[in-house]
């Protein structure tokens, strides 16, 4: 009996968690559309998400790009197809390496940050002393993040994708002897700027989620320090499970905008 | 000091207030009426709803049931946005501080300021000046609040809360946990800003010694409702046990 009753109870858990961030989202766009910004806590943040999580990505990219190319000639250089190796590097790093990998490095490095930061500030009464203090506290600290996540997780994934190109051309050219100029001239030909777009677009959509997962859960974090622990855990557990999911039905619906290999 | 005027004015008119916490009610039709310039101190047991109660003055709580009314306005059931004219009027000073962690002690006093579309600096560092002088923290500007020790962090968080003086101060335990000496001196402090400010003050707190020095009026939390309200006179001369088993400070457990 209690175990149907929870798991009868389970479909209602995710439809308030859902309604919960959901909530959240709505919240912070009409606040940023009613132009409550602070600009100097946004600046703050992009340089704390997005400059600080440069260095993450761009190892994170380039070797991916490296090991992708590598993987991809041994299995090309089979059937003699070695210059073809540049345009399945570029696309797939564009498409869905870059956006996923920069997507799940930032749920983890900013996504934990984020909801044990606003997490501890729960617990220790902080947001309510904000509210006291008669600050909104979507206002103060979920706008500034949401706003320098949406500009920050699109520039880390075109530097995640343009890492991972180079270090592919390197192995490829450099270290297993594919003609440079095949290389670029295959990879130029059969990659589009919807490509690049798609993956872009992709880093806006993954910012959104992860940045509300791990603000809701901040928000919510109860009962002290342990509380604050499995906040954190979860908003980096769903936030990344919900980038790899979010990710397969984003590829179905953008192919609709952006159809791959048309040419 | 313990007749109120004729026509002091009605401030705050709390009417029947129920709250359930985890299957468990904690307020069960609480009544009370804070008149404009006085100090009320609320007792009670730890536990029995008194901080609960605070919190739902600024709206931070909700009630199950019931009405507050401040300034002749219904604000039970105000949203977040609607409720800050009122949080703008009334000042919490939470019991362990509450203090920004991430700001030194001067930029939690700013604040308030800064968030109120305060811009002159020179405004600015004087009125943090003013603040610290009142709650005797001049010098320690720019410490981090993890290394201030729990009395400090009170007096900070009352600075920050009168910085931009409000018409209400709320104080959760203002003096639990704090040496005599300290519990004094934030006593003397309360006592003070009700001359100066002209604030009316609402203290929480299970500490007699702090109660008979500030309270104009007191009422003592029983299992959820006002169990006494009146002049801290008639609470020293009362002879009701449950009462005298609070003031005097015995419990029924045999030894």
């Amino acid at each position: 009996m209690s175990v149907l009753a929870s798991l009868g109870g389970m479909p209602s858990a995710f439809l308030i968690y859902l309604g919960q961030v959901g909530g959240l989202m709505i919240e912070t766009f009409q606040s940023v559309f009613a132009g409550r910004i602070r600009v100097r806590l946004t600046l703050e943040q992009i340089s704390h998400i997005g400059f600080g999580s440069q260095l993450v990505v761009i190892v994170t990219g380039a070797f991916t790009g490296a090991v992708f190319t590598a993987q991809t000639f041994f299995q090309f250089a089979n059937l003699n197809m070695e210059s073809a190796v540049g345009p399945v590097v570029s696309v797939a790093m564009c498409r869905e390496l870059g956006p996923v990998l920069a997507g799940l490095m930032v749920a983890g490095r900013v996504g934990a940050a984020m909801s044990a930061e606003l997490g501890t500030m729960k617990v220790t009464q902080q947001i309510d002393a904000l509210r006291a203090l008669a600050v909104n506290p979507v206002d103060y600290l979920v706008v500034p993040r949401a706003l320098a996540m949406m500009i920050s997780l699109p520039l880390l994934v075109a530097e995640c994708i343009f890492f991972g190109i180079l270090a592919g051309w390197f192995v490829a050219t450099q270290v297993l002897g594919v003609g440079s100029a095949y290389y670029m001239l295959n990879m130029y030909k059969f990659t589009e700027a919807e490509d690049i777009m798609m993956g872009i677009i992709k880093g806006f959509v993954f910012a959104i989620i992860i940045v509300f997962i791990s603000c809701r859960e901040g928000l919510h974090a109860r009962e002290g320090a342990v509380g604050v622990g499995r906040a954190t855990t979860e908003a980096v557990v769903i936030g990344s499970l919900s980038v790899l999911i979010g990710n397969f039905f984003l590829t179905m619906a953008l192919n609709i905008f952006f159809p791959a290999g048309t040419n | 000091m313990n007749t109120r005027p004729a026509n002091a004015k009605l401030l705050l008119d709390v009417e029947d207030l129920v709250q359930r916490i985890g299957g468990q009610e904690i307020l069960r039709g609480f009544s009370i009426r804070v008149y404009a310039g006085e100090t009320l101190v609320l007792l009670g047991k730890s536990g029995g709803g008194k901080s609960v109660f605070l919190r739902h003055l600024i709206g931070l709580m909700r009630p199950v049931s019931g009405r507050i009314t401040f300034e002749g306005t219904d604000i039970t059931f105000l949203s977040e946005r609607q409720l800050e004219p009122v949080r703008r009027k009334i000042g919490m000073v939470f019991q362990d501080g509450a203090l920004f962690d991430s700001m030194s002690v001067a930029e939690n006093v700013a604040f308030p300021l800064r968030e109120r579309g305060e811009r002159d600096d020179a405004v600015i560092q004087k009125k943090i000046h003013e603040a610290l002088a009142l709650v005797n923290m001049t010098g320690h500007e720019h410490k981090m609040p993890v290394n201030l020790s729990g009395g400090m962090r009170k007096r900070v968080a009352l600075a920050r809360a009168i910085v931009s003086p409000p018409d209400v101060i709320l104080y959760d335990e203002p003096t639990a946990g704090l040496d005599p000496i300290v519990s004094d001196s934030i006593n003397k402090l309360i006592r003070r800003l009700q001359r100066q400010l002209a604030v009316t003050s609402i203290v929480v707190t299970h500490d007699m010694a702090s109660c008979f020095h500030i309270a104009d009026r007191v009422a003592l939390l029983h299992e959820g409702k006002v169990y006494f309200y009146g002049t801290p006179e008639e609470l020293r001369t009362t002879t009701d046990p449950v009462i005298r088993s609070f003031v005097d400070g015995r419990s029924d457990e045999v030894e």
